[in-house]
C-alpha cells in the first residue's frame, strides 16, 4: 500500500490530507465507531488526520427550524476542513446534509464558493472505500449473521446504492441476510422522533419487526444516529440483536468483543 | 380592481425577475418508438385490463361482430352515422341509428353501441374516440354497459406522444383504456361502475 | 400571508387548535385505521413501482414535466389570458376568483341562473378546499357527489383522507355498513342483500346513481389540466361517472386552480404519461375526456380560482408544491401517512405534499398549521416518487425556518447552538458528560421523554473520540 488512487491519480503516500469528519454524534457517543475508522483506513494505507476545530454539520438544527444557527455550523465546519483532499464522514446523514443542503444556506461572502470547492471532496465512509480507494475487500473477518439497513440519507440523498453490500460481502465469515422493506424510514429523522414521538415509534416498530424476522444477530447501517433508534428499541424489547455500525464490522479482523460503543441492551459487544 | 386584473397583478409582482425555464424534452416522442408489432401490444395491453380483444382480418370482421352481439345476447345496438356500411346483419339484432329520440333515459335501454375509434395507442391499451364517423356524441358510448369498438390496424400508433400529435383538440376526445373501472375500495381495481362494464375491442387487420 | 380557507374543518373537534402531533397520536393507535392504509398503500405502492419500471424514458418525463409546469408558472399571467380567449373563442365563458367565498359564489349563481336546485360533482380537490357544497347547501342547492370514494365519505358523513380515494380510511366492511345505512336517505336504497364483495359495492353505487345521471341538468367539475394554447380541459378518472356529469347535463361547471395550466397540447403527452401511473398505478386510467369550450350543446362555464396560490407563488422554494398534479404518489409512499392517515392532516390536502401546500396556502396562524411542516422525518421517499420533482423535504425545512418556535426549544436550541460553535465548548461538554454519565436518567426529561418510552438511550462513553485521539495520538501511541 504506497500509494493511494484519488480521482485516478496515484499519489504518493503522505502528499494527499484526509480529514476525518467524525460527526458530532460519533465523537460525543460513539467514539468506538471512530475508532473502527481510523484503524480501517490505516489498514488500507490512508492516514487520516483528526482537524480539532470541527463540531456539528449543523443538521439538527437546520432540519428543525434554525436555519441561521445551523449556517453558522455550516460555516464552521467548512472552514474547520479547508485545505483537505478529501474528508471521510462516517454518517451518511451528515455527508448529505454537508452535499444537499449547505449550497441552499445563506454564509458571509466566500461561504458559497468554499462549499461548492469544499464539497465534491466530501465522501461518505463506504463512497470514499469503493470510488476513491476502489476497494471491497478490506480484509475483514466477522462471523456473524449481519442485516444492513440502508437508512434514508444514504439511501435517496446520496444514493450509496450497493455500495456498502459490496463491502459487507466480502467480509470472510460474515452471512449476509436482506432486510424487508430496507428502503423505508425507521422513524428516527432528528426531532420528528421528539416532536411525533408516537407515529416514530410505529415506525421504528415495523423496522425491529423487520429486524427480527431475518434472524439476524447484527443490524449494521451506515450511520449511528437511525441505529441509536432502533437499536433502542431493540434493547427495550431485550430482542438479543445487536447493533453495529458499518465501519466497526469492517475494521474487525478477528471477533469482536466489546468494540463498539455501548449502550443499554441494545448496543455493541459480541454475544 | 376586478378579481381578474387583482389575479394577473399578483402574478407578475409573485414571479418578477424570475428566470424562464427550458423544456428538456429528451423523452420518447412522437415517432420515436418503433412501430412493429403494434397490433399484438395493443391486444396484449387492452386485454390486461380485462377488456375482451380479438384480432381479425378485415372479410372476417362483419362475422366476428355479429358472432360477439349474439354471444352477448344484445336486442338493440346502436350504431353511430359513418359507421362503414354495409352494416353487418346479425339476426335477432336491431343496429339502431343515433337520433333525436334518443335521450340519455332511452340510450340506458338499450343493451349496447358498435363504434369504430379516431386513434388507439398500443404501449397503454388505449382506444380514443372524437366523435367523428362511426363514433357519435360521447353519450353513446357511455349509457349502455356494452362497448364493441373496431379498430383498424393502421389506426394503431405506438405510444400516447403519437397519438397526441394525431388528435385534433376541437373535438371531443375520449380516451377509453379497458372498461370502467374503480380502485376507490381498498386500493385495488375493480371493473364495472357507471360506464360499459364490457369493453369488446376488434383488432381489423 | 392571507388566511386563506382551506376547507379546514371548523366546528369539529380539535380543528386548527389542535396540532398534528395529537391528530396523529390518536390515529396510530387506531389499528383498524393502521391495518386498512398499510394494505392499500402497500398495494399501490408495488402497482405504481412496476408501471413505472415499465418506462425506459421516466426519469426524462419526470424532467420535462417538472420543466413545462415550472415555465408555465413563471409566465401564468400570459397562459391564463391565453386560455381565456381560447375558452371564449369556443363559446364557453371564463370567470376569475380571487378567493374560495368568491368562487362559491360565482357557481352558486350560475345554479341559480339554471333554476335548478339539484347538481352533480365529480370529484374535484379544488371545490373541496372551497368548501362549496356546503355553500352550496346554504344557497338550497344540493351537490350529489358521484365518485365512489366521495360518495362513501358523504354517505357516512366523514372527510376525505387521500386526494386520490378519499375514504381509503375504509375497509369493504366498514363501506358496506354505510351503502346499507345511508343510500336510502339519500336517493335509491342499497339492495336488501349487499355484501363486502368489492363489486357488489361498485354494482351497489351504479344502481343508486344512475337514475341521478340521467335526470341532473348541472354538473361541477373540477380539471386535471387546462390547455392554454387550445382551451382544452381534461379530466382523468376510472369509473365514468366523470364522463357521466361532463356529457350528460345541460350546464357543465369547472372550477381549476390557476396552477392546473399547462401551455400547449403538445404537453399532455407528458402528462397522460406519468399521472396515470403515479396516481393509480395503471399505464393508462379507464377514462380521460378533453373538451373545448361549449361541447355539444352544453352550456360551459370555466371558473379560474387564486384563493393563495399567488402567494404560494411568490416564495422562491415554496413555489414548487404549485407544480403539483395531485397525483397521490406522495402519500401513498409515505411512512408517515401510511401510520396516521389523512385526518391528521386536517386538511383537503394530507400527507407530504399537505403539509407544504396547507401552511402555505392557508398561513401558519394555528398550531396545527405550524406542526404540519414537522410532521415529515424527511426520508425523501415522497420527492423520489414525485413525477413533477417536487423536492418536498427541501420545502418542508424551509417552512420549519419559518415557523414560530416553542420557547424551551429555541432555548435549547441556542445552547446547543453555543456549544458546537467551538470545539473547546463542546469537549468541556463532553468531559462534564462523561463524569456523570451514571447519574443519567433512564427516561429523558422534558419533551424528550416520548422518545425514550420505547427506546433504551444511549449510555454517555467515558471518553469522546475527540479525546480518545489527543491523549492517544489518533492511536499512534
Amino acid at each position: 500500500m504506497y500509494g493511494l488512487t484519488i480521482f485516478g491519480l496515484t499519489i504518493q503516500e503522505g502528499s494527499v490530507r484526509v480529514a476525518l469528519f467524525i460527526t458530532c454524534v460519533n465523537d460525543t457517543l460513539f467514539p468506538g465507531t471512530g475508532r473502527a475508522v481510523v484503524t480501517l483506513l490505516r489498514r488500507l494505507g490512508v492516514d487520516v488526520d483528526f482537524p480539532a476545530a470541527q463540531t456539528c454539520c449543523g443538521q439538527m438544527h437546520v432540519n428543525t427550524g434554525y436555519r441561521d444557527e445551523g449556517a453558522r455550523l455550516a460555516h464552521h465546519t467548512i472552514a474547520a476542513f479547508s485545505g483537505y483532499d478529501a474528508v471521510v464522514v462516517p454518517s451518511g446523514s451528515c455527508a448529505a446534509m454537508v452535499r444537499e443542503q449547505y449550497p441552499r444556506l445563506p454564509g458571509p461572502p466566500g461561504f458559497a464558493a468554499a462549499v461548492a470547492e469544499t464539497t465534491p471532496r466530501v465522501h461518505e465512509l463506504t463512497e470514499f472505500l469503493v470510488d476513491v480507494l476502489g476497494v471491497t475487500d478490506v480484509g475483514a473477518y466477522f462471523p456473524h449473521r449481519v442485516t444492513y439497513h440502508p437508512t434514508c440519507h444514504s439511501l435517496r440523498g446520496l444514493h450509496l446504492g450497493d455500495r456498502p453490500l459490496r463491502l459487507l460481502r466480502k467480509v470472510r465469515g460474515l452471512e449476509l441476510v436482506p432486510l424487508p422493506n430496507e428502503e423505508e424510514c425507521c422513524g428516527f429523522g432528528g426531532t420528528f422522533a421528539v416532536k411525533n414521538a408516537d407515529v416514530s415509534a410505529a415506525m421504528c416498530a415495523d423496522k425491529v419487526r423487520a429486524v427480527l424476522d431475518t434472524g439476524a444477530e447484527v443490524l449494521c447501517a451506515a450511520d449511528n444516529s437511525c441505529l441509536t433508534h432502533i437499536g433502542g428499541t431493540l434493547g427495550r424489547q431485550k430482542t438479543g440483536v445487536r447493533v453495529m455500525h458499518l465501519a466497526e464490522i469492517l475494521a474487525a479482523t478477528e471477533p469482536v468483543t466489546g468494540a463498539a460503543g455501548v449502550a443499554r441492551g441494545g448496543r455493541g459487544g459480541a454475544a | 380592481m376586478s378579481s381578474r386584473e387583482r389575479i394577473l397583478a399578483r402574478i407578475r409582482a409573485a414571479v418578477a425577475g424570475a428566470p424562464d425555464v427550458e423544456i428538456p424534452r429528451a423523452y420518447r416522442g412522437a415517432g420515436d418508438l418503433p412501430d412493429t408489432g403494434l397490433v399484438d401490444l395493443f391486444a396484449r395491453r387492452v386485454g390486461d385490463y380485462r377488456a375482451v380483444v380479438h384480432v381479425v382480418p378485415e372479410t372476417g370482421a362483419a362475422e366476428r361482430i355479429s358472432a360477439s352481439l349474439t354471444a352477448r345476447g344484445a336486442r338493440r345496438i346502436v350504431v353511430p352515422g359513418g359507421f362503414p356500411e354495409p352494416w353487418p346483419s346479425v339476426p335477432g339484432v336491431e343496429l339502431m341509428t343515433d337520433g333525436p329520440g334518443l335521450g340519455a333515459a332511452e340510450l340506458d335501454t338499450v343493451d349496447g353501441v358498435l363504434t369504430t375509434c379516431a386513434v388507439a395507442v398500443a404501449e397503454t391499451g388505449t382506444i380514443v374516440l372524437d366523435a367523428g364517423p362511426g363514433q357519435g356524441r360521447r353519450a353513446l358510448t357511455l349509457v349502455p354497459d356494452y362497448h364493441l369498438c373496431v379498430v383498424r390496424a393502421d389506426q394503431i400508433v405506438a405510444g400516447v406522444p403519437d397519438a397526441v400529435a394525431r388528435l385534433v383538440p376541437d373535438r371531443p376526445l375520449t380516451w377509453i383504456s379497458g372498461p370502467s373501472a374503480t380502485s376507490d375500495i381498498e386500493l385495488n381495481r375493480i371493473e364495472g361502475v357507471h360506464g360499459p362494464r364490457t369493453l369488446e375491442v376488434l383488432v381489423v387487420t | 400571508m392571507t388566511r386563506t380557507f382551506l376547507g379546514l374543518p371548523g366546528p369539529r373537534p380539535g380543528a386548527a387548535g389542535e396540532g398534528f402531533p395529537a391528530r396523529a397520536a390518536r390515529a396510530v393507535r387506531d389499528s383498524q385505521l393502521r391495518f386498512n392504509l398499510r394494505k392499500a398503500t402497500r398495494t399501490i405502492r408495488a402497482r405504481r413501482a412496476g408501471v413505472v419500471s415499465e418506462l425506459p424514458d421516466w426519469a426524462e418525463l419526470r424532467r420535462a414535466g417538472k420543466a413545462i409546469k415550472d415555465h408555465t408558472l413563471r409566465n401564468l399571467d400570459a397562459y391564463l389570458l391565453q386560455l381565456e380567449e381560447a375558452v371564449t373563442r369556443a363559446g364557453g365563458h371564463v370567470h376569475w376568483a380571487a378567493d374560495a367565498a368568491e368562487a362559491n359564489r360565482i357557481v352558486a349563481g350560475l345554479v341559480r341562473a339554471t333554476g335548478e336546485t339539484e347538481v352533480v360533482k365529480v370529484k374535484s380537490m379544488v371545490t373541496q378546499e372551497t368548501g362549496l357544497n356546503e355553500a352550496l347547501l346554504a344557497e338550497g342547492i344540493t351537490a350529489y357527489e358521484t365518485d365512489l370514494a366521495e360518495l362513501i365519505v358523504q354517505l357516512g358523513d366523514d372527510r376525505p383522507s387521500h386526494i386520490l380515494v378519499p375514504a381509503i380510511h375504509r375497509n369493504r366492511a366498514e363501506i358496506r355498513e354505510v351503502f346499507a345505512g345511508r343510500m336510502a336517505g339519500w336517493g335509491r336504497p342499497a339492495p336488501e342483500d349487499l355484501t363486502d364483495d368489492p363489486p357488489a359495492l361498485a354494482e351497489a353505487a351504479r344502481v343508486h346513481l344512475r337514475e341521478r345521471f340521467l335526470a341532473t341538468k348541472v354538473a361541477i367539475s373540477g380539471a386535471n389540466f387546462a390547455v392554454a394554447e387550445t382551451g382544452t380541459m381534461v379530466v382523468l378518472e376510472s369509473e365514468g361517472n366523470g364522463r357521466m356529469c361532463l356529457t350528460l347535463p345541460e350546464t357543465l361547471i369547472t372550477v381549476v386552480g390557476i396552477e392546473k395550466l399547462v401551455p400547449t397540447w403538445r404537453d399532455l403527452e407528458v402528462f397522460l404519461q406519468l399521472l396515470p401511473r403515479s396516481s393509480t398505478g395503471e399505464r393508462m386510467n379507464p377514462y380521460t375526456s378533453m373538451w373545448t369550450g361549449a361541447t355539444e350543446g352544453q352550456e360551459f362555464h370555466l371558473v379560474l380560482l387564486d384563493n393563495g396560490r399567488t402567494g404560494v407563488l411568490a416564495d422562491e422554494t415554496g413555489r414548487q408544491a404549485l407544480r403539483c398534479i395531485r397525483c397521490s404518489a406522495c402519500l401513498n409512499v409515505c411512512p408517515v401517512y401510511e401510520r396516521v392517515g389523512g385526518h391528521a392532516y386536517g386538511s383537503v390536502y394530507p400527507g407530504p405534499i399537505g403539509a407544504i401546500l396547507t401552511p402555505q396556502l392557508h398561513g401558519m396562524e394555528s398550531e396545527l398549521e405550524r406542526s404540519l411542516p414537522y410532521a415529515s422525518s424527511l426520508c425523501g421517499a415522497c420527492y423520489e416518487v414525485c413525477p413533477v420533482a417536487i423536492d418536498i423535504p427541501a420545502v418542508l425545512v424551509h417552512l420549519r425556518a419559518k415557523t414560530r418556535h416553542p420557547v424551551a426549544e429555541r432555548a435549547g436550541m441556542a445552547a446547543a447552538g453555543w456549544v458546537l460553535e467551538r470545539s473547546g465548548r463542546l469537549a468541556r461538554m463532553q468531559r462534564l458528560g462523561g463524569r456523570l454519565r451514571r447519574l443519567a436518567p433512564e427516561r429523558l426529561p422534558g419533551p424528550m421523554g416520548g422518545w425514550s418510552d420505547t427506546r433504551d438511550v444511549p449510555e454517555l462513553p467515558a471518553e469522546s473520540f475527540r479525546a480518545w485521539w489527543e491523549r492517544t495520538d489518533g492511536g499512534r501511541r
